[in-house]
C-alpha cells in the first residue's frame, strides 16, 4: 500500500505547494460519501485500524442520525502515488449536503482545486448535487466524475456514467467505479487526485491571505477555524486579522487535521489546517472572511465573501412558558456554532413569549429546532414558516416583513417576495406530478432536459414561500420518493399577496396569521376554520372562527356553545373524588391559553399548526 | 348546639350487577363461591354493629338522619336492617323526626316486607326507577317491570312511609326525548314526592362502557341530555315538585335531609365497605372489599383505608362546588370581588339568575345548572 507513516510525510509549513492537492467531495446525503471518506483514512493510514469507526468525520451524534454532515472539515492524507511513486499531501475539505447550505458549499469549494463528483451508482446524481456540481465547475474546478457503491447488486453503472458524462462533458469510461464498502477502486481515486487536480498556486512571498471554508465552536478550545492559505504563510507566533472585522487575534494554535488534530509550526501556500484564536463566538470568524497577518496585512480580500443572510422566519415558543429563559440560553449558546442563525424576541397573544429566528433555509430550521428540543430538554412549538417581504406603502416608504403579524393594513401599494430558481430531478413517469405541483405552487415552467433515457432535470421559478409550506413533502409523495429539489434565490417579485387573519370570536389569533397569495385565501381560510373548529372545545357561548382579509370575513365556521358541563351526581364518596378532579382541572385550566374569552388549549395551537406531514410523522413515532 | 351526626349505612349487594354501574357492590356469588344472601349478608350486620361501636365512642351527637343505600338494601331482611338502626337509637340520640330512608329496588320489595320495613323504622323510601321504557330499561340490563315500580309506591304508601322518591336516568343510549318525556310523566302521575334525576355516565370498565367502545351502542349526545334535563325541570315544577339540588326535585318539605348534609357539609358517618365518612375537616374511607372490611373488624384493626384532613384551599374548593349546586346558592358575600366580576357576565347570558343576584345571591337557572362545573372552575381558579 502506498501509504506514508505521518511522522515521514511532508510536514506541515514546509510542504513544496507541488505536492499539494486540495479536492472537495461532492455528493447527496446518501450516497456514501462518509463512507469513502472512511475508507480513505484507512488507505493512508491517518487512522490506526484499531480506532477506526464507521463515519469517522461526522462527530455531532445528530450529524451520525441524520447521516448528513452539516459541519465541513479537512483531513490532511499523506499518499504515495502509484502513479510516478512520489509524495503527495491530499486535503480532502468536506462539503455540506444540503440546499440551505449553498453558501457553505461554495467557500469549501473556492478553497479546492478539484472535486470528486461522488453519485450512488443505484440511484443517480440527485438534485443538491447536480447544483453543486454546477458550483463547482463555475469555480472552474477539476471534476472527477466517481460512481460508488458499484457492490450493488442494483448498481446500473453504465447508465449513470451516461449521466454524468452528458452533465460533466466527458467520456463515460472516465467515471471511476469504487466500492467505499469494500474499498474497491479507492487507491486508485487517489492516484487519478493526484493527477487529475491542479496543485496550488499562490504567492509565499506576499502578505498572507487565508481563507475562512469553516467555522465551528468547541467547548474546550472555543472557536476552531478552517483555512485555507491562498498566499504567503500563517505562523505559530503571528497575531492575525480578520479582514472584514478588523479585529486582531492571538493565535493560540494553528495545526492540521489527520484526522485527529495535530498542531503545527504554521500553514504555508497551498496548505488546510485550523486556527484557534479564543474567540468564543463564530459570528467573530466567520466563513469566507479573509485570514490575514496583523503586522502585515494585505490590502486585497479574497473575494466572494458574504454575510450569511436568512430566508425563512418562525415563531419558536417553548411550551411550557416557564421555559422561556431557558430557551433564551439555548439559542444563545446554538448561535456560538451557526452564525446564520438570528433571533430575537417576541411575544404572541396566543403563544405567550418566545422568539422570531431567522434560517438559512428549511433544513436549517429542522436542525436547529431539533437541537434546541435535544440538546436543552426543550418542548417547542413553531409557527408556520415565512420568508422576507418587502413591502412599499402609499408614503412612499416601504419595510420589512419577517412576521405576518407586522404586515401592514392597507396603504400597500405593492409587496415584494423571494423568488427562487429551482431544480427537481426525477424518473420521467413523474413529470405530470410534478407539473401539476408547481402550478399549484405558483411557479412558472424554465425548462426541462432528460438526463438519460428515463430521468428528467425540471426547472421553475417559484416564490420561496411556496417552497417553505410542504412543498417537499408534497413533492415526496407525489413522486413515491424518487423526486430531489434545489433551489436558489434570484431575486424578489412582486405578487398579488394578502395577509389572512383568523378570528376568533372578532379577536385575531396573531400565531395563525399568514401571507398568502390573494387567490389562495380562501383556500388557507377554510382549511384553518375548520380545523380550528374541530380542535377547539365548545365554550359556555358560541365561538365564531373567521377568516379574514382586513375587515373582509372569507370564511366563518362555528362552534356552538357547550350545554352540558357538570356531573350529576354529588354524594358523599363523590365529593372527594369530585375535588380532586377540580384541582387537576384547575392545572388545566392554567395552561389554557385566552384568546379573549375564548379557552383554546395548547393541543390546539400545536395541533393547527402542524402541516400533514407532522401529522404522518406524529402517527409513525406513535406506531 | 349539640353536635349533629348523620349515617349512611352501606349494604354492598345486588342480586346482579346492572350494566351501567361501578358502584362497590357485590353478588353472592362473586363473594363466594355457591353463596346465597343470607350467607354472605348474616355476618354483614354483625361488622357493621361493630363499627358503630367504634363511632359511638368517638363520634357523640344527635342523629337528625340514616340513609341505607348500596348496593341494594331492600335485599335484606327487615329485621336485619332494624339491627343497625336499633343500635344507632340506642347510641345516640335520635331526634324525633329523624329522617331514614330506604334505597329499594321495587323487584326486591311487597306491600308486606314494606310494612316490615316501616315497623324497622324507615320513614323514607327512595325507590330505583330509573325509567318507563322497557327498551331502556333493557338497555340499563335492569331486570325489573316498569309496573312494580306502581305497585311497590302503593305499598310503600299503605305502609304510611311518609315520603316517597324514585331515582331516574336519563341519556341512556337509544333513548329520545319523547322516550324521557314518557318516563318522567309516569313518575309524576304516581304521586311522588320527590324525584332525583341522574345524567347517565359512562364509567370505564363498565359492561356499558364495553358496548360503547365495542359499537354496539352509541355514547350518549351532551345536547340531548341538556334537553333533558331542561324537560324534567320544567315537568317536575309544574308537578309541584321544586328543584333544590341539581339533580333533586321534591315537594315542599320532603328535600332529603340526609342528603342535604352532605351539600352542607355536615358531619356524617358512613358505615360499611368503601364507605365514606366526614367529620370536622377530616375526610375518611373505608377498605372497599366486604371481605376485607368484616376480617378487618372481627380482628379489631382499623378499617379506615384513608383520610384526609382539608386544607384552606380545598375547603374553599368545597365551599363553591357544594352549595352551587343548591337552590339556596352561595352569598355573594361569601365571594371575592375578582369572583364576583368573574362570574358576572353568567347573569347577562341567561346561567345565573339576574334577580337573585341583583339580591346578593349567586342561584344558577336550569342552563347554568347544566354549566355548574364549568362556573365552578371559573370560581376556583
Amino acid at each position: 500500500m502506498p501509504a506514508i507513516s505521518l511522522a515521514k510525510a511532508p510536514q506541515p509549513a514546509s510542504t513544496d505547494p507541488a505536492q499539494i492537492r486540495n479536492f472537495a467531495i461532492i455528493a447527496h446525503i446518501d450516497h456514501g460519501k462518509s463512507t469513502l471518506a472512511d475508507r480513505m483514512l484507512g488507505i493512508t493510514e491517518v487512522v490506526d485500524p484499531r480506532n477506526m469507526r464507521a463515519q469517522y468525520l461526522d462527530r455531532m451524534d445528530i450529524e451520525r442520525e441524520r447521516g448528513i454532515t452539516i459541519k465541513s472539515q479537512a483531513v490532511r492524507l499523506p499518499w504515495r502515488s502509484g502513479i510516478d511513486g512520489k509524495e503527495y499531501i491530499l486535503n480532502m475539505i468536506d462539503t455540506p449536503g444540503h440546499v440551505d447550505f449553498t453558501y457553505e458549499v461554495s467557500r469549501s469549494l473556492a478553497a479546492s482545486e478539484g472535486a470528486i463528483l461522488l453519485v450512488d451508482c443505484a440511484q443517480g446524481i440527485e438534485a443538491q448535487t447536480l447544483a453543486n456540481l454546477y458550483l463547482a465547475m463555475e469555480n472552474n474546478l477539476k471534476i472527477i466524475p466517481v460512481l460508488n457503491k458499484i457492490d450493488l447488486p442494483a448498481a446500473q453503472p453504465e447508465k449513470f456514467a451516461a449521466e454524468l458524462a452528458k452533465l460533466i462533458g466527458c467520456e463515460p469510461s472516465d467515471c471511476l467505479l469504487v466500492s467505499g464498502k469494500t474499498g474497491a477502486g479507492v487507491a486508485e481515486l487517489l492516484d487519478q487526485i493526484v493527477e487529475q487536480i491542479p496543485a496550488p498556486q499562490g504567492d509565499a512571498n506576499a502578505p498572507a491571505r487565508a481563507l475562512i471554508f469553516d467555522s465551528v465552536y468547541d467547548v474546550y478550545r472555543g472557536v476552531v477555524t478552517y483555512v485555507r492559505v491562498i498566499d504567503g504563510h500563517l505562523s505559530a507566533r503571528d497575531q492575525i486579522q480578520m479582514y472584514s472585522t478588523g479585529v486582531r487575534h492571538e493565535m493560540l494554535e494553528v495545526g492540521v487535521i489527520s484526522p485527529e488534530p495535530v498542531p503545527s509550526k504554521g500553514l504555508g501556500v497551498g496548505e488546510v489546517g485550523y486556527l484557534i484564536t479564543g474567540v468564543k463566538d463564530v459570528r467573530q470568524s466567520r466563513v469566507g472572511d479573509t485570514v490575514t497577518n496583523f503586522n502585515n496585512p494585505t490590502k486585497k480580500p479574497l473575494a466572494g465573501y458574504k454575510d450569511p443572510k436568512p430566508m425563512v422566519f418562525s415563531g419558536l415558543y417553548p411550551l411550557d412558558g416557564a421555559d422561556y429563559p431557558l430557551l433564551r440560553e439555548a439559542l444563545d449558546k446554538l448561535q456560538l456554532n451557526d452564525a446564520a442563525l438570528v433571533y430575537e424576541p417576541e411575544s404572541s397573544a396566543a403563544l405567550g413569549f418566545g422568539f422570531r429566528c431567522g434560517f438559512l433555509g428549511l433544513l436549517h430550521m429542522e436542525i436547529v429546532r431539533e437541537r434546541l428540543e435535544r440538546e436543552s430538554n426543550l418542548s417547542l412549538i413553531s409557527t408556520a414558516p415565512n420568508v422576507v417581504y418587502n413591502v412599499k406603502l402609499d408614503d412612499g416608504k416601504s419595510m420589512i416583513v419577517t412576521n405576518p403579524s407586522e404586515f401592514p393594513d392597507g396603504k400597500i401599494v405593492s409587496v415584494e417576495e423571494p423568488i427562487v430558481r429551482s431544480t427537481i430531478l426525477a424518473p420521467a413517469e413523474f413529470i405530470g406530478a410534478i407539473m401539476e405541483l408547481c402550478q399549484q405552487r405558483r411557479g412558472a415552467l424554465l425548462g426541462m432536459d432528460y438526463l438519460s433515457e428515463d430521468r428528467v432535470e425540471i426547472r421553475y421559478t417559484l416564490p420561496l414561500a411556496e417552497i417553505v409550506f410542504d412543498f417537499f413533502d408534497k413533492l415526496k409523495s407525489s413522486t413515491r420518493g424518487y423526486a430531489s429539489l434545489d433551489y436558489e434565490a434570484i431575486g424578489d417579485a412582486e405578487g398579488d399577496l394578502v395577509k389572512v387573519d383568523i378570528l376568533l370570536q372578532g379577536e385575531a389569533v396573531d400565531a395563525f396569521s399568514a401571507i398568502v397569495h390573494r387567490e389562495k385565501a380562501y383556500a388557507y381560510g377554510l382549511m384553518m376554520t375548520g380545523k380550528l373548529r374541530q380542535l377547539i372545545p365548545r365554550q359556555q357561548f358560541e365561538v365564531p372562527i373567521q377568516a379574514a382579509i382586513g375587515s373582509r370575513i372569507i370564511a366563518r365556521e362555528n362552534i356552538s356553545a357547550i350545554r352540558k358541563d357538570v356531573l350529576a351526581k354529588c354524594y358523599g364518596g363523590d365529593i372527594s373524588r369530585k375535588r380532586k378532579l377540580l384541582e387537576k382541572q384547575k392545572e388545566g385550566k392554567k395552561r389554557m391559553k385566552m384568546v379573549g374569552r375564548v379557552e383554546v388549549p395548547q393541543e390546539a395551537f400545536i395541533a393547527a399548526l402542524a402541516t400533514d406531514a407532522d401529522i404522518e410523522k406524529a402517527k409513525a413515532a406513535r406506531k | 348546639m349539640t353536635a349533629q351526626l348523620s349515617f349512611y349505612v352501606h349494604i354492598p349487594y345486588c342480586v346482579k350487577r346492572c350494566g351501567y354501574c361501578d358502584f362497590n357492590t357485590y353478588t353472592p356469588s362473586e363473594l363466594r363461591e355457591g353463596g346465597t344472601l343470607e350467607m354472605v349478608s348474616n355476618d354483614y350486620i354483625d361488622a357493621v354493629l361493630k363499627e358503630i361501636e367504634i363511632a359511638r365512642v368517638s363520634a357523640p351527637g344527635v342523629v337528625p338522619t340514616i340513609f341505607f343505600g348500596g348496593g341494594t338494601p331492600s335485599l335484606l331482611p327487615a329485621n336485619d336492617l332494624g339491627r343497625v338502626i336499633t343500635a344507632i337509637k340506642s347510641g345516640w340520640s335520635v331526634s324525633p323526626d329523624c329522617e331514614i330512608t330506604l334505597e329499594a329496588n321495587p323487584d326486591s320489595v311487597d306491600a308486606s316486607k314494606l310494612m316490615a320495613f316501616r315497623e324497622a323504622g324507615f320513614n323514607r323510601v327512595s325507590f330505583g326507577m330509573q325509567s318507563a321504557q322497557p327498551h331502556v330499561l333493557a338497555t340499563l340490563d335492569r331486570t325489573h317491570n316498569p309496573e312494580n315500580v306502581l305497585r311497590a309506591i302503593e305499598g310503600a304508601r299503605a305502609a304510611g312511609f311518609s315520603s316517597v322518591s324514585v331515582d331516574l336516568i336519563y341519556g341512556t343510549p337509544g333513548e329520545s326525548l319523547d322516550d324521557w318525556r314518557s318516563t318522567v310523566e309516569s313518575a309524576l302521575a304516581l304521586g311522588v314526592d320527590h324525584i332525583s334525576a341522574y345524567a347517565l355516565i359512562v364509567e370505564s370498565g363498565t359492561k356499558l362502557a364495553n358496548q360503547i367502545k365495542r359499537g354496539e351502542l352509541s355514547m350518549p349526545d351532551d345536547d340531548l341530555m341538556a334537553d333533558m334535563y331542561l324537560l324534567v325541570d320544567r315537568l317536575a315544577q309544574e308537578s309541584g315538585l321544586s328543584w333544590y339540588e341539581l339533580s333533586n326535585w321534591s315537594k315542599p318539605g320532603h328535600e332529603s335531609q340526609h342528603n342535604i348534609a352532605y351539600w352542607k357539609n355536615s358531619n356524617w358517618w358512613g358505615l360499611g365497605p368503601g364507605a365514606h365518612s366526614h367529620k370536622d375537616g377530616m375526610r375518611w374511607w373505608n377498605i372497599k372489599h366486604p371481605t376485607a372490611y368484616k376480617a378487618a373488624l372481627f380482628a379489631g384493626t382499623t378499617v379506615i383505608a384513608e383520610s384526609e384532613v382539608l386544607t384552606p384551599s380545598q375547603l374553599a374548593d368545597e365551599a363553591i362546588m357544594l352549595p352551587i349546586r343548591m337552590r339556596e346558592g352561595i352569598a355573594l358575600a361569601n365571594l371575592s370581588p375578582e369572583q364576583i366580576s368573574r362570574v358576572s357576565p353568567y347573569s347577562q347570558s341567561g346561567h345565573v339568575d339576574p334577580l337573585k343576584w341583583e339580591s346578593g345571591i349567586l342561584q344558577l337557572t336550569p342552563e347554568g345548572r347544566l354549566i355548574a362545573d364549568r362556573i365552578v372552575r371559573e370560581l376556583v381558579v
